[in-house]
């Protein structure tokens, strides 16, 4: 698989990472060695075999459906950039 | 004091030759002194360190003592610890006051050890020479012109160092056990499961495990002791009885099993490196251990596959760095597109950037069957190999890294050079295996190499034990740069 620039340009707004030109042409280059390296994986025939997602073969806890955290607010927000009346703050979304 | 193992700091504790107050006075001068040429730690904070130290101290005249009680550890800056600047050597995270304590720390604070301090580390732990920290590169202490490995390197270079008596870690893909071989010290990255990830800021999470960096295999079965632990807020935290990972260090080796994967003594390893790993498993066998050769065929796509699963794992852990909850935020974005954008651009660096732009690459529509779901079968057959090889043997031995410590620059500029010095640890990770490296001599070069133990699942008693027979027969681990 090759890359272009503008597919570096399409996953860094995916990512949500700003990039210029310059460094895109530099991400470029770099990824493209990553996935010449990460191609070495479709040498290998893979029918049949269980997708591993995890070492450990358990499952999701449950727990009762009660509160148990205390209310933190106050803390969690005091190293949040902007808030007010204990909402986060960001530019304006909706007109 | 600075050589001293834990066992023997606890001794002059509990004897009352040494306090808490003192013993952490002593460190803190010493990181005074020499952190400004090593940049091991980002964070120093006395008044809280000798705080601890001061209740630890009436905690043990009381007679509430337990062996770290008072002991001075230094937390990797992964660890969020309640009141400290937590950073993960990120820009993102350059102001971030941590408002809760992680398990491990919980679990510290309850054994009455002392946080020595936050250690520096590669950005988001991406990295395997701790050239990526926001705060600067590491030094190793071996050689300042050398890196220490990454990415828990500011804990490596902190111990080898002796500025700190023992350190915490995290291994996600050998970042425990890489820059302990090549800062000449002893570390163990757990089974995945046994040290809950709570409060541990997450990089690939069916991957990171924190473990113990410490000077010997029976100071990180000492510090295993307090990290382990069931924790329900982890949800891969493992339900298991608690056990003492020291019970078995003095255990003989007298017919011990040792598995040598052909694969981890092939093209690639430096020769130095193999004499010095050959001449461990050499004392091995003097010990009464015998050798078996075992095969790893699926080890060689271990880098491939985990340049797959660790980058789709960040760009998703890592989408919560969006500034407005916590961390950086660009002071200047028109809308709220490009207040994500900027502050992104501005607050991660340049290795993270690479692996979040990977992920989201491999997880996007149309390459997630060829790339994530292939990864993951892969996986599958790497993790597998592992249990076919323990059918032969108790542990597998092998090198930790290819080389000795290289030079600071030399691999930074050419990611996929740099994953290969990951390459004989990896694969541990991805079958969630424990793994361990112990000092085993020096390189042509004079530089610390790393013998690496492989245990089966939840042998950690055992894999603590291999290392510490071998410990109680050479003196690696005791040897300490010079001039520091």
């Amino acid at each position: 698989m090759t890359l272009a620039l503008a597919d570096v340009k399409r996953i860094a707004h995916l990512a949500r990472i700003e990039v210029s030109d310059q460094e895109a042409a530099e991400y470029l280059k770099q990824l493209s060695g990553i996935f010449a390296l990460v191609e070495e994986m479709q040498a290998v025939d893979t029918t049949g075999v269980e997708p591993m997602a995890h070492a450990q073969e358990v499952t999701q806890r449950l727990r009762q459906d009660a509160v148990t955290e205390a209310d933190l607010r106050a803390q969690f927000q005091a190293v949040a950039p902007q808030t007010e009346n204990g909402l986060y703050l960001v530019p304006k979304v909706i007109e | 004091m600075l050589n001293a193992s834990l066992k023997q700091l606890s001794a002059l504790l509990a004897d009352g030759k040494v306090s808490s107050v003192e013993l952490t006075q002593t460190f803190l001068d010493r990181i005074e002194q020499l952190n400004p040429s090593l940049n091991a730690f980002i964070t120093v904070d006395r008044e809280k360190s000798l705080a601890q130290a001061k209740t630890a101290d009436e905690l043990r005249a009381k007679g509430g003592a337990c062996p770290l009680t008072g002991i001075p550890v230094a937390q990797k800056d992964i660890f969020c610890a309640q009141g400290w600047l937590t950073t993960c050597g990120s820009k993102m995270l350059h102001n971030f006051v941590s408002p809760y304590d992680a398990h491990v720390i919980e679990q510290f604070n309850r054994a009455g050890a002392v946080n020595l301090g936050k250690t520096n580390m590669d950005e988001f732990a991406m990295g395997s020479s701790n050239e990526t920290s926001y705060h600067g590169k590491v030094k190793n202490p071996w050689n300042q012109e050398t890196v220490p490995g990454g990415s828990s390197g500011g804990s490596a270079a902190a111990v080898a160092a002796r500025l700190a008596p023992a350190a915490t870690g995290t291994d996600t893909g050998g970042s425990i056990r890489q820059p302990a071989a090549l800062t000449g010290i002893t570390g163990l990255k757990p089974t995945y499961g046994v040290v809950s990830r709570y409060g541990m800021i997450a990089f690939a999470s069916s991957l990171d495990q924190g473990g113990p960096m410490a000077k010997s295999a029976e100071d990180c079965a000492l510090l295993l002791n307090a990290m382990a632990g069931f924790d329900s807020r982890d949800s891969t935290s493992l339900e298991r009885e608690k056990e003492d990972y020291a019970r078995d260090l003095a255990q003989p080796l007298q017919g011990l099993k040792i598995g040598l994967p052909k694969e981890f003594f092939a093209e690639g390893l430096s020769a130095d490196v193999a004499q010095r790993v050959e001449e461990a498993i050499a004392e091995y066998r003097k010990l009464g251990a015998e050798t078996v050769e075992v095969s790893l065929p699926n080890s060689k796509l271990a880098i491939p596959v985990y340049y797959v699963l660790a980058p789709a794992e960040a760009s998703s852990n890592l989408s919560r760095f969006d500034g407005v909850r916590y961390g950086h935020r660009a002071p200047e974005y028109t809308d709220l597109l490009d207040m994500y954008c900027k502050t992104r651009a501005q607050g991660f660096g340049s290795e993270v950037k690479r692996r979040i732009m990977i992920g989201t690459y491999v997880l996007s529509h149309g390459y997630y069957d060829a790339y994530y779901l292939q990864a993951q079968k892969l996986r599958r057959l790497i993790a597998q190999d592992f249990v076919e090889a323990f059918k032969h043997c108790d542990v597998i031995m092998g090198p930790t890294a290819p080389s000795t410590a290289f030079k600071i620059g030399e691999k930074s500029d050419d990611p996929v050079s740099m994953y290969l010095s990951d390459i004989y640890t990896i694969a541990v990770n991805l079958a969630g295996l424990p793994g361990m490296s112990v000092p085993c001599g020096f390189g042509g070069n004079g530089l610390p190499v790393g013998l690496q133990i492989i245990g089966n699942y939840f042998s950690e008693a055992k894999m603590l034990n291999v290392a510490h027979q071998y410990q109680q027969a050479t003196d690696w681990h005791t040897r300490m740069p010079e001039g520091i």
